[in-house]
């Protein structure tokens, strides 16, 4: 047998270059226009929109009045429609948009970082477990002194972290492979174990605690201005720092040992992450309950128009989310008017469809 | 001047030992064969060297110790080909390849570093996946699939390649393609490949060295005319590995 040659120097041709200079993996300006002009679209009609209809033009001149009045330091305009507006709309707009931005990017993190497209807050159980957290903290009143909500939502995002790893540990304990079905099994077994156990914390904790619906279907109908400063917060820490870790996130999709292999940290990357995303849900579930599948639905659809690359995926993801959710929140709020519904029932009507389609999908072969 | 040397490597799953001092140092320009029957410790060997498993034991890469440095450093200097790697998002072969140079800048802030699209363009060259840049991974056969990682790895620019069985499931031309790519890379000075290798007549015609392995233990290792003896390998496949050999390769001829 020969041992084969040198080939012909092909690097001396450079007709035959390939364009890889040209293309920008990054979301471009005008792709952060449109889904910004998208998404501002979306939060105008939702204001507008609900029990009490309010012409958009209307809206619009009614914050943009409240924005120059608060920069002027005139006191807030008053009137029927100002009051809806200012006082329920904005709050519980802003409120939904900051917890579906931050959802999906939660959704998008782990989907990569498990290589595994189900992957999501409530199918892993990490909301579920954030309630959990969160319920215990009011039964038992566990509180920071001069911070109200600090409790609940540090005991929320503890629990988050605790349930990750728990999930991930007997993950990786029963199959080490971290198969689609198993790590998916585990967590919707662990999300049943954690019902339980607020169901039975109810029990015990009587008038403290929100009705169980809050706590298993969601609903943003309470949300205030400093819901809004903390997600927003949230949001602009735990996600820059998903977003900062764009690049070894496409490594973890492409395979943990691959990941590996090219020089990622994986011990120290996959902590960040899940400290991240554990923050960010916790924050999310104490103000907004556990709304299902959000992360599931926004980082799919989107990855059909963007590409699975996390450099655009998870700025997709941010606005993205936002829209879903917004239009989600605002089907729970005008389907059966005036009858609200919780708004888990419509994003859980929806992702629970999805789910069973992309494991159908992934289970013929190519997802 | 020898770039890796391996001394005493030793992996256990509780009771069970895989691999039992095993020790061999891989030379500038050689490709070290990995050779043994089923379950002889070859695969493990790639997993402890690469530090994907846990073992006791020295790995030196250049003089440094395998097992103290970054990830990152430590990509700089091994890259490994695993047998087959499934993937299930569709990013493209350029994005994969991209990838491979992420240890010459790793970390949060860090954006291209320089030179790197004029290596990105020789490894999608070299391996031919040119007009392939744009095609989503999910639409390749094992055989380009197989060549993309190969790519990844060439733009990783490593010292020392360590392929696991890399074309375990393809066809006989993507085997010769993966092999002819792989001895071209290794043309160049300061590189060194170590490869486990099922099929003894695919690693006697690209070997310069082997470690013949049986049941954990290293039979015997250093060049391999003389490690492939005929009484070694009767020894350890229980049978007269040359005489099949001649057999079946011998149909062949006209």
């Amino acid at each position: 047998m020969n041992r084969p040659r040198k080939k012909n120097d092909t690097a001396a041709g450079s007709d035959t270059s390939p364009r890889l200079a040209a293309r920008r993996e990054g979301f471009r300006p005008a792709e952060y226009l449109i889904f910004a002009l998208l998404t501002f679209i979306a939060f105008l009609i939702c204001c507008a929109l609900g029990s009490a209809n309010v012409p958009l033009g209307r809206t619009a001149a009614i914050v943009w009045g409240a924005i120059r009045a608060k920069f002027a330091g005139n006191p807030l305009p008053a009137g029927t429609q100002e009051a809806i507006i200012l006082m329920v709309r904005l709050p519980r707009v802003m409120s939904t948009a900051l917890v579906g931005a931050a959802l999906s990017v939660c959704g998008a993190a782990m989907q990569g970082l498990l290589k595994n497209p189900l992957a999501d807050g409530s199918t892993l159980g990490v909301s579920s477990g954030a309630s959990l957290g969160a319920v215990i903290a009011i039964a038992f009143g566990v509180t920071v002194p001069g911070l109200p909500f600090a409790g609940t939502m540090g005991m929320a995002i503890v629990f988050a972290f605790g349930s990750l790893m728990i999930i991930l540990a007997l993950a990786y304990k029963l199959d080490y492979s971290l198969s689609t079905n198993t790590i998916i099994l585990i967590g919707v077994i662990f999300s049943m174990f954690a019902a339980s156990v607020i169901s039975l914390v109810m029990t015990f904790a009587g008038e403290n605690v929100k009705h169980i619906a809050f706590w298993t279907m969601g609903s943003l109908s309470g949300s205030t201005y400093t819901n809004v400063l903390i997600l927003r917060a949230a949001l602009a820490v735990c996600g820059g720092i998903v977003a900062l870790s764009a690049r070894e996130l496409n490594a973890f999709a492409i395979g943990e040992e691959n990941a590996r292999h090219i020089g990622v940290n994986v011990r120290r990357v996959k902590l960040t992450l899940m400290i991240s995303v554990s923050v960010m849900i916790g924050v999310c579930v104490s103000v907004g309950g556990t709304i299902g599948f959000v992360g599931l639905v926004t980082p799919h659809m989107l990855r059909m128009i963007v590409g699975p690359n996390h450099k655009r995926l998870i700025p997709a993801s941010v606005f993205g989310g936002a829209v879903f959710l917004m239009l989600a929140d605002l089907t729970s709020r005008i389907l059966l008017n005036p009858l609200e519904l919780p708004i888990g029932v419509v994003t859980s009507f929806i992702g629970a469809i999805l789910f069973v389609y992309i494991f159908y999908r992934s289970r013929r072969g190519k997802g | 001047m020898t770039l890796l040397d391996i001394q005493n490597l030793s992996v256990s799953y509780g009771e069970k030992t895989i691999l039992d001092r095993v020790s061999f140092s891989v030379r500038e320009g050689c490709w070290l064969m990995i050779v043994g029957p089923n379950g002889a410790g070859k695969s493990t060997v790639v997993g402890a060297v690469s530090q994907l498993t846990p073992h006791s034991g020295l790995v030196t890469c250049m003089g440094q110790n395998v097992r103290r440095m970054k990830p990152h450093k430590l990509a700089r200097l091994i890259g490994v080909l695993p047998q087959s790697s499934a993937v299930s998002y569709a990013f493209t072969v350029e994005e994969i390849l991209r990838m491979g140079r992420y240890s010459h800048s790793p970390g949060f802030f860090s954006g291209r570093g320089s030179g790197d699209e004029a290596i990105l363009r020789r490894a999608a060259e070299m391996t031919g996946l040119a007009d392939l840049l744009d095609r989503s991974v999910l639409t390749l056969s094992g055989g380009e699939l197989q060549r993309t990682f190969l790519a990844q790895l060439f733009a990783q620019d490593p010292k020392i390649l360590i392929l696991d069985e890399p074309t375990n499931h393809l066809d006989l031309i993507y085997q010769k393609q993966i092999f002819s790519l792989v001895s071209e890379w290794l043309t160049q000075p300061g590189r060194a490949v170590v490869s486990v290798v099922h099929d003894l007549s695919l690693a006697k015609a690209y070997g310069t060295d082997a470690l013949l392995l049986s049941g954990g233990r290293a039979v015997a290792s250093g060049e391999i005319g003389s490690v492939f003896s005929r009484e070694a390998l009767r020894r350890v496949y229980s049978m007269d590995v040359y005489q099949w050999m001649e057999q079946m390769l011998g149909q062949w001829a006209d």
